[in-house]
């Protein structure tokens, strides 16, 4: 063989493996979706949405105290890590671009990006459930906020970084303070962005599991009391698909669905709004 | 200079308020900085002492200890870790080369107009929530397994040196490859967004010129973008096996959750994260609750170096762009 098609030839078979493992991704993204959609739709039924878990043994059933619940530690985790978020986005645009603190601060949020989810459970199962004495909705918030923060922190960053300097300095030239220009000026102009990024925090902590399971715990029964124990979609799903009611499996599969369908919706949601918006 | 000056008290007194909001907007800007930087301090510091009664009873003997035994009150994490570490690397080694062919095809051979459609699918597939990879591991993924792939590599490994007995065992479905391979498909679309960030930094001259003097494709990318964009790579590399090393759910479900060291892949196990997720809810105050605090402080150490690598890798290859 010649030199010249032993090279076509590595050429061709780098490039169909290349493609291979393109298909190889989309198919196992496509089989992941298609057993979840089979086994989550047979499900969804009326009551999946209007009953409580159903007692070990017990017939039925639906999931309505866990997406009552998820609802509403999500919620608190949003209006918690939103402005806390926002603002020390802004502090690392606006004031920080070169002190050593805004440094470490930078590469502190970025480690928590990644930081394994279920050390951020401990850490509040330390400081708070047990000082404070029991499992309870505002951990399970508290949890999930310490995960949201970072996401809205580095992408409010990132996009006040993105605003032209010409914009920031025409209004300080009208003598507008620091603190109009960084919220009537710069953070407005990219509002688009930073919604973008509290949506994918959002994505993000709906499925997180991990730091749930020593915080909200579980609650069996409907309940609104954040004070208490808290039952909550993603360990409903983990409990319920370990155990040997089938009943329960099919339960969690309806869970499994309705988080996936919520994550996935909210993450093509914030690339359309943001894409929309950064290309006008 | 003789225009009507403004009421000089009024124009100063404006300026001095507005000279104190300012001060006031950076502090509180600056206290909600400090938090996100206090709650990792905290992290550490709170799973140190929590961790501690475990760490004077075992002392440094707990990293390397095979005794997890919750009757007898004797701890060591030498299970949990080498469940982490295996799964983790069985995860790498089928991760990073899809990643890099899934890189190399969109940047390189994709039609321009199929690039956005696919690259958003990978990362849709990266926003699938863990708990939904475990619970398709296992009732999806582990009994096709163990019903056709595992009896097939058992018997082609059989009597292999070495290799069979990692391929040893009855094919359950659940263990220690199963946490692996679904591992995998978790890190996937972290690592292939991180290697088609980098390989789209190279600059065009540079592979239009390998294009011009004849270079395949193939021979572009491994002589010309490889090189060039390195450090990136790696950077990718380390990011998605912080992931894995930290992965809770989708080990969980799949690893089978046993306290032991057993030679074969196949063979049920346990990795730190899943140790924590089946054991702390259930675990009595004292040696054990402080035992699983401080195989936490273990994960939470070896996750930080990794991602801290990871960081300053991908940071690097990033900044190249332009230098």
């Amino acid at each position: 063989m010649s030199l010249y098609t032993r090279r076509i030839w590595t050429n061709r078979t780098g490039i169909a493996l290349s493609m291979l493992a393109m298909a190889f991704g989309l198919a196992a993204l496509m089989w992941i979706l298609w057993t979840l959609f089979s086994n989550g739709f047979a499900a969804l039924s009326w009551d999946f949405f209007t009953q409580d878990t159903p007692a070990p043994g017990s017939e039925g059933g639906g999931l309505r105290n866990a997406i009552v619940g998820s609802l509403m530690i999500i919620g608190v985790t949003t209006l918690v890590s939103t402005p806390i978020g926002i603002l020390a986005g802004i502090y690392l645009a606006e004031f920080g671009t070169t002190s050593k603190f805004a440094a470490t601060t930078r590469f502190v949020t970025d480690i928590m990006l990644s930081a394994p989810s279920i050390v951020v459970g401990l850490f509040v199962y330390a400081l708070v459930v047990a000082t404070l004495g029991g499992f309870s909705g505002w951990s399970g918030s508290l949890a999930l906020s310490l995960i949201a923060i970072p996401v809205v922190v580095r992408t409010t960053e990132n996009m006040l970084l993105l605003v032209p300097s010409s914009l920031r300095e025409a209004a300080f030239a009208i003598g507008a303070p620091r603190w109009q220009v960084s919220l009537k000026v710069t953070l407005r102009a990219v509002k688009a962005g930073v919604v973008t990024g509290i949506l994918l925090a959002i994505a993000r902590v709906t499925g997180e599991t991990a730091p749930l399971l020593f915080t909200a715990l579980n609650n069996q029964f409907y309940s609104t009391d954040m004070s208490q124990p808290m039952g909550n979609l993603p360990v409903v799903i983990f409990q319920f698909a370990m155990s040997p009611y089938d009943n329960w499996v099919s339960l969690a599969w309806g869970g499994a669905l309705l988080i996936a369908l919520l994550v996935l919706g909210i993450n093509v949601i914030a690339r359309v709004l943001f894409r929309k918006k950064s290309s006008d | 200079m003789s225009e009507v000056a403004p009421p000089v008290d009024l124009h100063a007194s404006q300026v001095r308020k507005f000279k104190i909001q300012d001060m006031f907007f950076h502090q509180v800007t600056l206290v909600f900085a400090f938090i996100v930087l206090a709650a990792l301090a905290g992290i550490l510091v709170s799973l140190a002492i929590e961790a501690m009664p475990a760490l004077k009873q075992f002392g440094p003997g707990f990293l390397w200890s095979n005794v997890w035994s919750v009757p007898d009150d004797e701890f060591g994490a030498l299970s949990a870790i080498y469940g982490t570490v295996v799964t983790s690397v069985i995860a790498l080694v089928i991760a990073v080369p899809v990643s890099f062919g899934i890189a190399l095809f969109l940047t390189e051979t994709c039609p321009v107009w199929l690039r956005r459609p696919l690259g958003m699918a990978i990362e849709l597939l990266a926003g699938v929530p863990s708990i939904i990879y475990g619970i398709w591991g296992l009732f999806v993924f582990a009994p096709l397994f163990a019903a056709h792939v595992q009896p097939s590599l058992q018997a082609f490994f059989d009597g292999a040196p070495m290799i069979g007995s990692w391929f040893a065992g009855p094919p359950i479905g659940i263990g220690i490859l199963t946490a692996g391979i679904v591992l995998s498909l978790m890190v996937i679309p972290f690592v292939a967004s991180v290697m088609r960030d980098v390989f789209e930094t190279v600059p065009a001259p540079l592979k239009e010129s390998a294009y011009g003097i004849g270079c395949t494709t193939w021979e572009v990318v491994v002589n010309v973008v490889l090189p060039y964009t390195r450090v990136g790579v790696i950077g990718g590399i380390m990011l998605g096996l912080g992931r894995a090393l930290g992965e809770t759910m989708a080990v969980t479900f799949v690893i089978g959750n046993a306290n032991r060291i057993v030679g074969s892949l196949f063979a049920p196990g346990t990795s730190i994260a899943s140790t924590l997720a089946n054991e702390f809810g259930e675990a009595d105050p004292g040696l054990h609750i402080s035992s699983l605090f401080a195989l936490g402080l273990v994960l939470f150490v070896i996750t930080f170096i990794v991602l801290a690598i990871s960081r300053w890798l991908i940071q690097r290859g990033v900044n190249k762009q332009g230098k």
